[in-house]
C-alpha cells in the first residue's frame, strides 16, 4: 500500500505490505534506527515515538495507520545544533546506561511533558510506567525528566 | 596540554552518552550487509519430546526461503556440543548439547530447525510450515521433584536427574551444632528469574569463504571466549575467527555471558551457504532461548548461643541447571558457597549442593549470580535467629560481624581482602533514624490499624573481581580470572586505551578514560577507548561478576606506570639527566630543582614517534600493555534497608523506603556508581516483590512473555537514598572493589525481612519471593489460623 508519513518534518512516500509495523518502516524503510525494538507484546515502550504529538508505541501501529501522519523519533529530538532538553537532561543525571530503552523513554516523557509541564516525582513515575528500563532503576530517569521540565518552563 | 585536574573521583558526564541520546546508537539490530540473508528457529513446543521425523520441504520451498535443516542436517557442523567451562566436580555429567537437537527435544524453545531466507518475515513465515513428528515424552519441571525416586529423566542416558553434588567443609560442624544453645532451620526458595536485558538477542555471522574467514557480531558480554569456543565448537581454526561485540550492547546481566546455539548456529549457515547469516530474538523467543536465572531451593541451619553469638552453619541447597548445562551453570552456585556465613563469624560451616536436570530453559548466571541466593538465605536466617533469641535484627548483625581488618578469615574458607562492616550499618541506621522507625511502628500496632509498617536489614558481604587463575582452578574453572590492557600515547598527545572488558551499559569507556586521563596527565577527552574486537583489542576475560574494574580496570592503571615509566626515560634522555632527577606531575617530567626544563607526554609521545633520538636499548613508540592477574578476589560489603508499608486486608506491599549504604572501596566516578547500585537494587526488589517465572507441569513456560513476567517499572520504585563508605581493597593498587551486582545481593532479603517484619506482630515469620498480594495475605491469614493475634 501507498503511504505518505512526515518523520521529523520530512515527508517521506513508500509502499508498504499492509502488516507492515510503524517501527519497521522507521528502522527499514527510513534507516531510522535510533527507534529501538525491545518486545514483541507492546509491553516495554523501547519503540515510543510521537505520532501527532501524541508518544505511541510504533511497533503497535501499523505503518498504513500512520498514512498522513507527524512523526517524531529520537533523531529529530536535537535541532539547530543543540540537543532538546530531555537529552541534556538525560546525560547530566546520568538517566541511561545501555541506552538502548532511551529514545523511546525520551519520547515518551517529551510526550507527557507537552500534557503536564509541571510534574511531580509520582507523576512522572505513573506517566513512563509504559515503559521499561532495567539498568537504572528509574532513579536518574525520573530526576532527568524532573530536570528537563524545569528546564523547559525556564 | 597537561592538566592538573584529576578525573578519578568526580562525576563526570558519560562519553558513550552523545550518541545513544540521539539515535545514533550501534545496536546490532542495525548491522545489514550485502548479501545477508536471516534465520528463523522452529523451537520444540513440548517439555520433553523424541524428534521422529522432521520434514523441512514445505519450508525450503516456500517464497524467499534460501534453505532449511533439520538437527540431523547440521549434525556434521559441530567439532563439539556447545560449550561447558566449568565442571565443578571430577564426576559431573554433562550431556551433549547440540545446537539444534537431533534425537530428543528436553525443554520447550529446544531448537529442531531452522529456515533460513531472505528476509526475516519470509524466514519466521517459513519455520511454520516445518513438520516435526513428535513422541511426547514426561517432563519434570521442578527442582524438588526431578530428584525424586521415579521422576522423569532429562537426559535417559544418566540414571537420575542429578548433575553434580559439590561439598565444602570447614571445621566441626556437629561439634558446633552439638554445643548450640538454639539452631534455627529455614527452608527458602529462589524463584526462577528472566534476566530481561532491554536488549533481545542478536547475532550476524559474515564468512569469506575463500579465505575460510569469519566475521561474527553478537550481542554479547564475552567476544574472546566465544571466540576460543566458537573455534572448538565449529573446528573452525582460532585464528580465522574475529568476535565483535557491537559498540553498543543493550545490557546483559549475565544474560549476554553465554555460548549460545544460534551463535553457533549462524556460524555453521554462514560456512554452508556462503552468505552472511543474521538471527535476532523477538522478546518471546529470548523467554525461552536465553538464560534464566536463580531456581533454587535451600536449607540453611545457623547453630548459636542463647545470647545469638553465632556458633556454626549447616547448608544444603538444590540447584536447577535446566535441560543442559549452559556456559558456567554448574558454578553459579559455587560463587555463593563461601557466603552462606556472610559477614558474620563462627567455628565450623559446611555447604552442599547438588545441580539438578530438569525440563525447563537453562539456567545460569544472571545479575549476582549465587551471591544473592546465599545472601538471601543467611540474612533470612540471621533475623529468624534475632526472633528466636529475641535480639534486635540490627544488633545480632552487629554481634556476630567479623572484626574490622586485612585479610579476615571467614568460617566459609575465604580470607576478606578489607572488612569494616560496622561502618555501613551505622550509616544505615542513622539514615533511617532506627528509633523513629520503630516508634511509628509500635504506635501503628498499637492502633491496629489495616497498614502496618516494617523495616529490613541485610547486611551483605560479596565476592568479585574474579580474580586469582590459580583459585579459579582449584574451583575447576576452564578459564583464566586475569584481564588486559594496552595504553599508547598517539602521535598527536591523545592516548588510546585497548581493554580487555566489553562493556553493555556499565560506562567502562567513561572510566578508563578517567584513570588514563589522571595517570597520563593528558585531557579525559583526548583519550580513546577501544574494545569488544578480538581484532582490535586481543586478550581479554571480558564482563561479568563485576570484574571489571578490579581487573581490567587496573590493568588499565598498570599499563599507564609502564607508560610513563618509559616516558620518563625518555625525557631524562632528552633532557639529559638521570631519570631519578626528574619529577613527575600531571603528564609533565621536570628537572629536579629547575621547573622549566621539562617535557610534556604529548611532547614526548611525538619524540617517540618520530624516534629521532632515542635512549639507548629503547624502541621507538609509547605504548605499554599489562596482563593483570590479582591475587585475590575482592569483596564488597554494605547493609542495605528496606522499609515497607504492608496492607493486612490485601497484602498489597508498598516499598516506602530504600536506603543502600554501600563499600566498593574508592570509586572512579561516584554517579556511575550510584546509577550501578540504582539498577541493581531495582532488580532485587523485582525479585522480592513481583518477578518469577513459572512452568506448568508438562513443561510449558507460562510467563512466556512481557505480558505475564512482570518486569517492574517507574511506578513500582520509590527514589533510593544512598550513600557509601570507603575501605580499600587490599587486592589491588587501586583499592577498588566493583559495584555491578551489589545492590542486586543485598536488596532482595532487606524487602523480605520488611515485609515480615511489618507482619511479626501477627505471628507471620515467612513470606516466600515474589511476595505478591496473594502471597502476603495467605500468610497473615495462615499465621492468623494458627493463633496469632487478629
Amino acid at each position: 500500500m501507498r503511504i505518505s508519513v512526515t518523520v521529523n518534518g520530512v515527508r517521506h512516500e513508500a509502499d508498504v505490505e499492509p502488516r507492515t509495523l510503524l517501527v519497521h518502516f522507521l528502522r527499514e524503510n527510513l534507516d531510522l534506527t535510533g527507534t529501538n525494538v525491545g518486545c514483541d507484546t507492546s509491553s516495554c515502550g523501547a519503540c515510543t515515538v510521537l505520532m501527532g504529538g501524541q508518544s505511541v508505541k510504533s511497533c503497535t501501529v501499523l505503518a498504513v495507520q500512520a498514512d498522513g501522519a507527524e512523526v517524531a523519533t529520537v533523531e529529530g529530538l536535537a535541532g539547530n545544533g543543540e540537543w532538546h532538553p530531555i537529552q541534556k537532561a538525560f546525560h547530566e543525571e546520568h538517566g541511561l546506561q545501555c541506552g538502548f530503552c532511551t529514545p523511546g523513554m525520551m519520547m515518551a516523557a517529551v510526550g507527557y511533558l507537552d500534557e503536564n509541564p509541571s510534574p511531580d516525582e509520582e507523576e512522572v513515575r505513573l506517566a513512563l510506567e509504559g515503559n521499561l528500563c532495567r539498568c537504572t532503576g528509574y532513579h536518574n530517569i525520573v530526576k532527568a525528566v524532573l530536570a528537563a521540565a524545569e528546564d523547559m518552563r525556564a | 596540554m597537561a592538566t592538573a585536574e584529576k578525573y578519578v573521583g568526580g562525576g563526570v558526564p558519560r562519553k558513550e552518552d552523545p550518541k545513544l541520546l540521539t539515535g545514533q546508537g550501534q545496536f546490532l539490530e542495525g548491522l545489514s550487509l550485502p548479501g545477508m540473508v536471516h534465520a528463523a528457529l522452529v523451537r520444540s513446543p513440548h517439555g520433553s519430546a523424541r524428534i521422529r521425523s522432521v520434514d523441512v520441504s514445505a519450508a525450503a520451498a516456500a517464497d524467499g526461503v534460501v534453505a532449511a535443516f533439520s538437527g540431523a542436517d547440521l549434525a556434521d557442523e559441530w567439532a563439539a556440543g556447545l560449550p561447558m567451562a566449568w565442571p565443578v566436580t571430577d564426576d559431573i555429567r554433562i550431556p551433549d548439547h547440540w545446537p539444534v537437537a537431533q534425537d530428543v527435544a528436553r525443554y520447550v524453545g529446544d531448537a529442531v530447525a531452522v529456515v533460513v531466507a531472505e528476509s526475516r518475515t519470509a524466514a519466521l513465515d517459513a519455520a511454520e510450515l516445518v513438520e516435526v513428528d513428535y513422541e511426547e515424552l514426561d517432563a519434570v519441571v521442578d527442582v524438588e521433584a526431578a530428584v525424586a525416586d521415579g521422576a522423569p529423566r532429562v537426559h535417559e542416558s544418566f540414571d537420575d536427574n542429578k548433575s553434580y553434588t559439590w561439598a565444602l567443609t570447614n571445621g566441626d560442624v556437629d561439634a558446633a551444632f552439638a554445643k548450640a544453645d538454639v539452631v534455627v532451620k529455614e527452608r527458602y526458595t529462589q524463584p526462577r528469574l528472566i534476566p530481561n536485558a532491554m536488549e533481545p538477542r542478536a547475532v550476524v555471522a559474515q564468512p569469506v569463504p575463500a579465505a575460510g574467514d569469519y566475521t561474527v557480531w553478537s550481542t554479547t558480554q564475552i567476544p574472546h571466549i566465544a571466540k576460543v569456543l566458537f573455534a572448538l565448537t565449529l573446528g573452525i581454526p582460532e585464528g580465522q575467527i574475529r568476535v565483535i561485540a557491537p559498540p553498543d550492547v543493550g545490557g546483559g546481566f549475565g544474560s549476554k555471558l553465554n555460548v549460545y546455539a544460534e551463535e553457533a548456529l549462524c556460524i555453521a549457515l554462514a560456512r554452508r551457504l556462503g552468505r552472511p547469516v543474521k538471527w535476532v530474538a523477538s522478546r518471546s523467543e529470548g523467554y525461552l532461548a536465553t538464560i534464566h536465572g536463580r531456581d533454587q531451593v535451600q536449607e540453611i541451619e545457623i547453630a548459636a548461643t542463647s545470647d545469638g553469638d553465632i556458633l556454626g552453619y549447616r547448608v544444603n541447597i538444590l540447584a536447577a541447571m535446566g535441560a543442559y548445562l549452559q556456559l558456567v551453570a554448574p558454578g553459579v552456585p559455587l560463587l555463593g558457597a563461601f557466603l552462606y556465613c556472610g559477614c558474620y563469624g563462627g567455628e565450623a560451616y559446611h555447604f552442599e549442593c547438588t545441580g539438578v536436570f530438569t525440563n525447563t530453559t537453562p539456567t545460569d548466571a544472571y545479575r549476582g549470580a549465587g551471591r544473592p541466593e546465599a545472601t538471601y538465605a543467611i540474612e533470612r536466617a540471621v533475623d529468624a535467629l534475632a526472633r528466636e533469641v529475641g535480639a534486635d535484627p540490627a544488633e545480632i548483625r552487629r554481634r556476630n560481624f567479623l572484626p574490622a581488618g586485612d585479610m579476615v578469615q571467614s568460617p566459609g574458607g575465604l580470607a576478606f581482602d578489607s572488612t569494616n562492616y560496622e561502618a555501613p550499618l551505622d550509616r544505615a541506621l542513622e539514615m533511617l533514624d532506627y528509633d523513629g522507625f520503630r516508634s511509628e511502628q509500635a504506635e501503628r500496632r498499637e492502633n491496629g490499624g489495616r497498614k502496618q509498617i516494617g523495616v529490613g536489614f541485610s547486611s551483605y558481604v560479596e565476592i568479585c573481581g574474579l580474580a586469582p587463575s590459580q583459585v579459579l582452578a582449584s574451583l575447576k574453572y576452564a578459564a583464566g580470572g586475569w584481564d588486559a590492557a594496552t595504553v599508547r600515547m598517539l602521535p598527536t598527545g591523545k592516548a588510546e586505551v585497548v581493554t580487555g572488558s566489553s562493556p553493555h551499559g556499565q560506562g567502562h569507556v567513561t572510566s578508563w578514560s578517567q584513570i588514563a586521563a589522571d595517570m597520563l596527565g593528558i585531557p579525559y577527552e583526548d583519550v580513546t577507548v577501544l574494545h569488544g574486537d578480538t581484532h582490535v583489542a586481543p586478550h581479554g576475560m571480558n564482563t561479568y561478576g563485576s570484574r571489571s574494574l578490579a581487573v581490567a580496570g587496573v590493568a588499565v592503571h598498570n599499563a599507564c606506570d609502564r607508560v610513563v615509566d618509559k616516558a620518563r626515560t625518555l625525557a631524562a634522555h632528552l633532557l639529559e639527566v638521570a631519570p631519578e632527577d626528574l619529577d613527575y606531575e600531571a603528564g609533565t617530567f621536570s628537572v629536579k630543582g629547575v621547573p622549566d626544563r621539562a617535557k610534556s607526554m604529548p611532547e614526548l609521545a611525538f619524540a617517540a614517534w618520530t624516534a629521532h633520538s632515542l635512549p639507548e636499548d629503547s624502541e621507538p613508540g609509547l605504548e605499554a600493555s599489562c596482563v593483570y592477574d590479582p591475587p585475590n578476589f575482592t569483596f564488597p560489603f554494605g547493609t542495605h534497608i528496606a522499609v515497607v508499608e504492608v496492607d493486612t486486608d490485601t497484602g498489597a506491599v508498598d516499598l516506602v523506603r530504600y536506603i543502600a549504604v554501600d563499600d566498593c572501596g574508592p570509586v572512579i566516578n561516584p554517579v556511575i556508581v550510584d546509577g550501578q547500585v540504582h539498577g541493581g537494587v531495582a532488580q532485587g526488589i523485582a525479585a522480592a516483590l513481583y518477578e518469577e517465572a513459572t512452568y506448568a507441569e508438562d513443561g510449558t513456560l507460562e510467563t512466556s512473555s512481557m505480558v505475564n513476567y512482570l518486569v517492574p517499572s517507574a511506578a513500582e520504585f520509590p527514589s533510593f537514598e544512598t550513600d557509601r563508605t570507603v575501605t580499600p581493597s587490599t587486592s589491588n593498587p587501586m583499592g577498588v572493589k566493583g559495584i555491578g551486582e551489589a545492590g542486586t545481593i543485598g536488596s532482595a532479603p532487606a524487602v523480605i525481612n520488611a515485609v515480615v517484619d511489618a507482619l511479626g506482630h501477627l505471628g507471620v515469620t515467612d513470606v516466600a519471593m515474589p511476595a505478591t498480594p496473594e502471597r502476603v495475605w495467605r500468610a497473615i491469614r495462615a499465621a492468623q489460623a494458627q493463633g496469632g493475634e487478629a
